[in-house]
């Protein structure tokens, strides 16, 4: 609310200094993002350079789940946010039943110019994480776990595990303990991951379901070892927790923008769109918060120190190390059918 | 009458029947009439895990309640007055306290480098953490804390209703005071038992924060899977149908219980 009005009232000062003309004061979107540090942060990075450089409104909304949201909206017929950034699968998913706008990348230079698996016909990547192998130092002061393999093998590496409460991130890794090539995951072979997972369970302390509750075991030695996304491990180091992780077999991961079908403002979505994926403005997201920009071209631009640039999970070679997810195939029939698994897999 | 009671009335429909008569109605209708919700609700084995469990939880949890909570009503019923509501203040303040805070409590309190095990380890008493948090156990200790005051209360004010007079007669008939507590009390005590056993079975069975944070993820209870249902199967149909069988379920536990006591008599003020 406070940061809405914060902006808004920037952007009025702006037109009164006479930055931008009266008329371009018109154009407005509501762009939809996660909330928190992170909102922040590309408010700092990309949102507030980009409507001053666009001439235009950013009224900016937040939700941690965007997608029954975005279905409601939608299904009434009448959206009121344009741009969501969001999980790449939910852009897929609802582009497949008519929620997203199909985007025509002629308008969105920017986006055409990133690698094909970083966007799809409804959507582009706008930032990286990555599912990491995260340990406490404490428990492993040195040869700490550095793979699934480990992260499985209870006898040479004992202490207590979390995983995350969802199939998503967790079935690659599962494969990949059981020695399947980070890029050679797809499609999964969801038996063999659920077979696997079977064999770890026992030793699973805890299943958790949002991030700080991540950050929050691993920080009150409560596990020793668990998946984790690497801002939320870096956070908790920089407090001055004695954890460590490790971006080898890491799952890849990206949010992405996409706009609403039917978005009350789709011509600026569009263009804003564009402008929030400019590498330069992507390279500044990093400079706020522990996420890799979402175009690779961001490295380019000399805004990212080399020592930077080597801790972030899109980096060039730390993507190298990683499995790249395939929302895709998270969006197809296998993968929601995978997804419902696992609710009976985790109820036996 | 009617036009005295209607704004009443008109706020009832409003924020009670038509959510709820919504809520039913999209259980059974996506693009035409449907009873696949309530096929999945009935033949997949994940709902009658978690309906099963919801259910176990919810007993455990108020026989728990019932044995904590007995003896502090009768203590506080049998102390002077400015006791009693020393008494009945400690168990209502908790009770102002955030579900979510009381959760992260018990976290603290139960974790494998929480206080109970540091202490426990301290004193000797073991030599590994015991795992008392992330699983069942956990969660019913914590739905214990949250519910109690739920039992309390209704005891207490059903124990207020009993006349002092009769124990005397018991006492002056030659009885023991345990055998005047077990002839006597305990039966006129009833209604508030089952009132207050009601009341936190009830309202267990529609816990989810407490579950959720302190369940370890193996514990999916009911109103879990209503927001899984959102989130998995993106259908709010699906969900529907599992919170309309949940409120059923209620509704029969409230008309059996209404059966054996008139609810008012102890929930409202006479």
């Amino acid at each position: 609310m406070t940061m809405k009005r914060n902006l808004r009232l920037g952007c009025v000062l702006l037109g009164a200094v006479g930055l931008t003309t009266a008329a371009d004061a018109a154009e407005q979107i509501t762009f939809v993002s996660q909330g928190g540090a992170y909102q922040q942060a590309q408010t700092v990075a990309i949102l507030d350079p980009s409507a001053k450089k666009l001439g235009i409104t950013i009224n900016q909304d937040s939700i941690p789940d965007a997608w029954p949201a975005i279905k409601t909206q939608v299904g009434s017929g009448k959206p009121i946010w344009d741009v969501v950034d969001t999980p790449t699968g939910y852009c897929l998913r609802g582009g497949e039943q008519g929620l997203i706008e199909k985007l025509d990348f002629s308008k969105i230079p920017n986006a055409a110019a990133m690698p094909e698996a970083y966007r799809s016909p409804y959507s582009v990547s706008y930032e990286f994480y990555s599912s990491v192998l995260a340990y406490s130092q404490k428990t492993f002061p040195k040869d700490a776990p550095n793979s699934w393999a480990d992260f499985w093998d209870v006898k040479k590496f004992p202490g207590r595990r979390a995983l995350r409460n969802h199939p998503i991130a967790t079935l690659e890794a599962a494969l990949m303990a059981d020695g399947v090539a980070p890029d050679k995951l797809y499609p999964l072979d969801v038996d063999r991951a659920f077979k696997k997972l079977e064999e770890i369970k026992p030793n699973i302390t805890v299943w958790w379901t949002s991030g700080a509750q991540s950050a929050q075991l691993l920080n009150d030695g409560e596990v020793d070892m668990e998946m984790a996304w690497n801002g939320r491990v870096s956070a908790v180091a920089k407090e001055g927790a004695k954890v460590g992780f490790t971006y080898n077999q890491g799952i890849l991961q990206s949010t992405s923008l996409c706009i609403l079908k039917g978005a009350p403002n789709l011509d600026t979505a569009v263009k804003f769109l564009n402008e929030a994926v400019d590498p330069v403005h992507q390279a500044n997201l990093p400079l706020q918060i522990d996420y890799g920009p979402g175009n690779p071209k961001a490295f380019e631009t000399n805004v990212i120190k080399p020592e930077r640039a080597a801790q972030l999970p899109s980096e060039p070679v730390n993507a190298a190390k990683q499995a790249l997810m395939s929302y895709a195939w998270w969006s197809s029939p296998a993968g929601e059918a995978a997804e419902k698994r696992w609710a009976s897999f985790m109820q036996k | 009458m009617l036009a005295l009671v209607s704004p009443a009335l008109l706020v009832i429909l409003a924020l009670i029947v038509l959510p709820v008569g919504w809520l039913a109605w999209q259980s059974i209708y996506h693009d035409g009439f449907t009873l696949e919700n309530y096929r999945r609700v009935f033949t997949e084995d994940i709902y009658w895990r978690s309906f099963a469990l919801t259910f176990e939880i919810s007993l455990a949890v108020t026989v728990i309640a019932l044995l904590l909570g007995y003896p502090v009503a009768y203590l506080a019923n049998s102390v002077p007055k400015g006791w009693s509501i020393l008494i009945l203040s400690l168990v209502v303040l908790p009770f102002w306290t955030s579900v979510l805070v009381r959760a992260y409590a018990w976290l603290a309190l139960l974790q494998r480098t929480g206080v109970i095990n540091q202490l426990l380890r301290y004193l000797d008493v073991i030599s590994e953490p015991l795992a008392l948090v992330h699983n069942t156990f956990g969660t019913v200790v914590a739905t214990v804390h949250i519910l109690l005051p739920f039992m309390v209360l209704p005891l207490y004010a059903t124990m207020q209703k009993i006349p002092g007079d009769l124990m005397q007669a018991g006492a002056s008939l030659g009885a023991s005071p345990s055998l005047t507590f077990f002839r006597v009390f305990l039966p006129l005590s009833l209604p508030g038992v089952l009132a207050g056993c009601t009341m936190v079975f009830v309202l267990c069975l529609g816990f989810y924060i407490t579950p959720e944070l302190l369940g370890g993820g193996r514990t999916v209870m009911v109103s879990m899977l209503v927001s899984r249902n959102v989130e998995l199967y993106n259908q709010f149909g699906a969900a529907s149908a599992v919170a309309v069988v949940l409120l059923l379920s209620v509704l029969a536990i409230f008309f059996v219980v209404s059966r054996f006591i008139s609810l008012d008599r102890v929930l409202g003020q006479k």
